[in-house]
């Protein structure tokens, strides 16, 4: 096992975020009223920027580093520790993990920055910056985090920044409904990625009583400095002994840390590759079970088929939170998360299978809504959610490098696209129906260029990075090896083939319905939130470029999209991708289990051709249909075809089957807990009330009575008695004479009767 | 003959005594209360000098019955300043009008 190097700051990159997020929660709202929103995104953006300093710092240690010990490890503190699993708050910068930190930290900087601009005038200030540190200190606890655990933690805080920014103007009920969507269709994809945690945690041994579980016997005490352990209840010390390595030991049993459960898996002495192989759980190999279950949490949080129903309706949030969040990081945790288990999703050919395959079939029918979406942010949603098809694609048919290159390349131009998408609508007075701008090019140069160079990367044109990455995936899909059957290779490159003429297609249609297509049709619009002061008054007033830290923004996503090619020059070309051999340190763990058949350079280059081809194509079509803006026939085809139109329009009514099977499902067992509720409940809670009501009324009548009567008859009696003693005190003394001598007279008698 | 014995004295001791607290307890003037405690004292001095005859001999009660006396004076004269007292002061010598320590 390679060496581990030990780091010490590593826990600032996601603390940064963290204190300014605090601090803003705590005493934005103060410094907002007192010094101004200067004060407030200073410190946000300031947390930001050292942060991603730190990142850049240990990118740099990470380069004089030999390439087999890139692996920057912090351990803060023991988390906890539960039976035979100890957990470690720990950090780990591995190549994969090192370049997820800098794009989220870069992204998320450029992007705090443009919020500067975007959210000027929003009374809530310090609370979306305080949501959108706070969202960057998750997203980096989750691509650093050395163990599922952190990682875990990362993806549920993730999870709730999402939610509390879709519903960030949550006093408009659509929104808070979108962002609670956004939660709880979550919730199904995280209840599928906890179960398929447990049952890894199973299949390696572990259990929360100390007691050895899934049929996997390993010596007790299992602790990370262990060597090998006997693997099987007939080993002898010998067979141990021969099995423990001379260099480096190896953990073996139940563990969480991704290191440890690649070096156990990786080394077959272990034996925990063959038993996660040959155990089966429902009939399925326990490794395929375990992957398709982590996967179904990707599918949650990366918006794939079926639970990408949330992230379309997310576009109810902020621009900067859907650039930020729904398009450059927090979705592409799915991805991020399955190219870090690449060598357990490798030994599952169908966990790999369902994963190309749910990718590539989310990008063709996300790229099918995305044509008729009359929403600028919508369109650019579906494209995210088709991108991320992509995206599993690649990690699916076993390219983990090449999905994490079009992770790095989507998040520049999809950043792009979505700042720049809100550029316009801030440009257009927060209308976002793209029927209703139009002309934008002379209004809004800098946003239209942007917008333009981000267009042609994700359509695939080989100026951009788009191009490379999304091609270095299809010729991968069609060459592997590593899926069940080997004509699903073909077919999922065909499918995303033609995905990516749809891609193209209804990208350059956002843009000429944007920028062209005549000239400006709007008027006042009334988009994400309500406008401040007398700007609303004015009606249809030109629209206008935005301010120059928005703009500043646009021109460095846009030069990212353009530059980060540099990264993935095609070996075709004669090239080595420079981030393939940057992430091999990660992906050669599955290097020996995975294989792509070589037909050639030739018919890699022809392919390319048959790319950009398609994505010409695609941009034809767009430009004859939208970009005078006087072409009939899309208003003809429409009427055409309405019933087609209708059905695509209205995203094949997924949401109302949702509504119609899951819900109304959700929603009978909820009348049913109610009427369980309401009858039997409240009829139990109502009888206890009625027995609880007589015991007191009874207790009540004791009291009154009884208690009470023994009370107040002492307080008579004395009463009484202090009434009829008083008599006696007289004040005459001859009374009290006469008393004495009655007294006396009487002790006499008695005296003298007693003897 | 009767024969005059201790019981004869004390015979008429006890009713002087009686004689005295009857007069006492219902006499409303000062002056018939004073008398009446000049009888119980006598009363007392009778007991005094009749024990002192035939119980003890010696003169241990006549002493005793000349201090009683010489009290019974000094008592007189403080009680009757505190007659006059009173009668200064409320024009009456009716004990039952003197009330201003009533509770």
């Amino acid at each position: 096992m390679p060496n581990a190097v030990e780091i010490h700051w590593a826990w600032l990159i996601p603390a940064l975020p963290a204190l300014g997020a605090f601090a803003n929660a705590t005493i934005g709202k103060k410094l907002q009223d007192r010094l101004g929103k200067g004060a407030v995104h200073g410190i946000a953006v300031g947390a930001m920027v050292l942060s991603t300093a730190v990142a850049w710092a240990y990118f740099a240690v990470m380069l004089g580093t030999p390439a087999e010990d890139r692996y920057l490890h912090q351990t803060l503190w023991p988390a906890f520790a539960a039976g035979s699993l100890r957990v470690d708050l720990a950090f780990a910068l591995d190549p994969l993990s090192m370049m997820m930190t800098l794009v989220v930290t870069n992204i998320a900087t450029l992007i705090h920055v443009y919020s500067i601009g975007y959210m000027a005038e929003e009374p809530s200030y310090w609370r979306f910056f305080s949501y959108m540190n706070l969202f960057v200190f998750s997203m980096l606890l989750l691509v650093m985090g050395s163990n599922f655990v952190i990682l875990f933690f990362g993806w549920e805080g993730v999870g709730l920044c999402s939610y509390l920014l879709i519903s960030f103007w949550y006093t408009d009920l659509d929104k808070a409904r979108a962002g609670m969507k956004a939660f709880v269709v979550n919730r199904f994809g995280d209840f599928a990625f906890i179960i398929g945690l447990f049952a890894l945690m199973w299949g390696l041994g572990g259990s929360w009583t100390g007691q050895k579980s899934g049929g996997l016997s390993l010596r007790d005490g299992y602790a990370a400095s262990a060597v090998y352990a006997p693997l099987h209840d007939g080993a002898t010390a010998a067979e141990a002994e021969a099995m423990t390595p001379r260099e480096h030991g190896i953990a073996v049993g139940p563990t969480l840390d991704f290191r440890e459960l690649r070096a156990e898996i990786l080394a077959p002495e272990t034996g925990i590759l063959t038993h996660l192989k040959t155990t089966t759980i429902f009939g399925l190999p326990l490794v395929a079970f375990v992957c398709i279950l982590l996967f179904g949490g990707a599918t949650g949080k990366s918006a794939q088929i079926p639970l990408y129903v949330w992230l379309p309706d997310a576009m109810a949030g902020p621009t900067p939170v859907s650039a930020l969040i729904h398009a450059a990081t927090m979705v592409t945790a799915g991805v991020y998360m399955v190219a870090r288990l690449n060598f357990l999703f490798a030994l599952s050919p169908a966990a790999m299978t369902v994963v190309a395959a749910v990718g590539t079939l989310t990008a063709i029918f996300a790229a099918a809504i995305g044509f008729f979406q009359v929403d600028i942010k919508k369109v650019l949603a579906y494209s995210t959610v088709s991108q991320l098809g992509y995206m599993f694609m690649g990690v699916g048919v076993g390219a983990t490098w090449a999905g994490c290159y079009h992770l790095l390349t989507h998040a520049f131009f999809k950043a792009c696209l979505f700042l720049g998408s809100g550029s316009v609508i801030l440009a257009c007075h927060h209308e976002q129906d793209m029927r209703k701008m139009g002309g934008l090019k002379d209004h809004t140069p800098i946003t239209r260029w942007t917008y333009a160079v981000a267009t042609l990367a994700i359509s695939g044109f080989p100026v951009a990075a788009g191009f490379f990455s999304k091609d270095e995936i299809l010729w991968k899909t069609f060459t592997t090896e590593n899926l069940a059957a080997p004509w699903i290779g073909p077919v999922l490159w065909f499918v995303g083939l033609v995905a990516a003429a749809g891609t193209s297609f209804y990208m350059w249609r956002s843009y000429y319905l944007t920028f062209w297509s005549g000239s400006y049709r709007g008027g006042s619009g009334h988009g994400e939130h309500a406008h401040g002061g007398e700007e609303g008054m004015h009606e249809a007033h030109a629209p206008r470029e935005s301010p120059v830290v928005m703009t500043g923004v646009l021109l460095a996503l846009a030069a990212g999209a353009v530059l980060a090619s540099v990264l993935g020059l095609p070996s075709a070309w004669g090239f080595t991708p420079i981030l393939e051999s940057f992430l091999e340190p990660v992906t050669s763990a599955s290097r020996d289990l995975l294989h792509f058949s070589e037909p050639g350079r030739g018919l890699e280059l022809f392919f390319m051709l048959v790319s950009v081809g398609v994505a010409t194509a695609g941009w034809l079509v767009a430009a004859w249909l939208y970009k005078t803006g006087e072409n009939p026939r899309p208003a003809a085809w429409l009427a055409k075809y309405a019933g087609l139109h209708r059905v695509v329009f209205n995203k094949f009514y997924v949401d109302e089957i949702y509504a119609a099977t899951i819900l109304r499902a959700a929603m009978w067992v909820k009348d049913v807990a109610f009427w369980f509720d309401v009858h039997v409940i409240d009829g139990l809670v109502n009888f206890v009330g009625v027995v609880v009501r007589f015991v007191a009324n009874v207790d009540g009548a004791i009291d009154r009575y009884v208690v009470d009567g023994l009370v107040n008859l002492t307080a008579e009696a004395v009463l009484a008695s202090g009434r009829g003693l008083r008599k006696l005190q007289t004040g005459r003394i001859e009374n009290y004479l006469m008393t004495a001598l009655a007294g006396a007279l009487a002790f006499v008698a008695i005296n003298y009767l007693v003897h | 003959m009767l024969h005059v014995g201790l019981a004869h004295f004390l015979a008429v001791g006890a009713l002087l005594f009686a004689l005295g607290a009857y007069c006492v307890t219902t006499r409303k003037n000062a002056v018939g209360i004073l008398m009446g405690v000049e009888l119980i004292l006598n009363a007392a001095n009778v007991n005094f000098v009749a024990f002192g005859h035939y119980s003890w001999g010696g003169i241990h009660g006549q002493v005793f019955a000349l201090f009683v006396i010489v009290l019974a004076a000094a008592e007189a004269a403080v009680g009757l300043a505190i007659v006059l007292t009173l009668y200064r002061h409320y024009k009456t010598i009716d004990v039952t009008r003197a009330e201003r320590l009533e509770g």
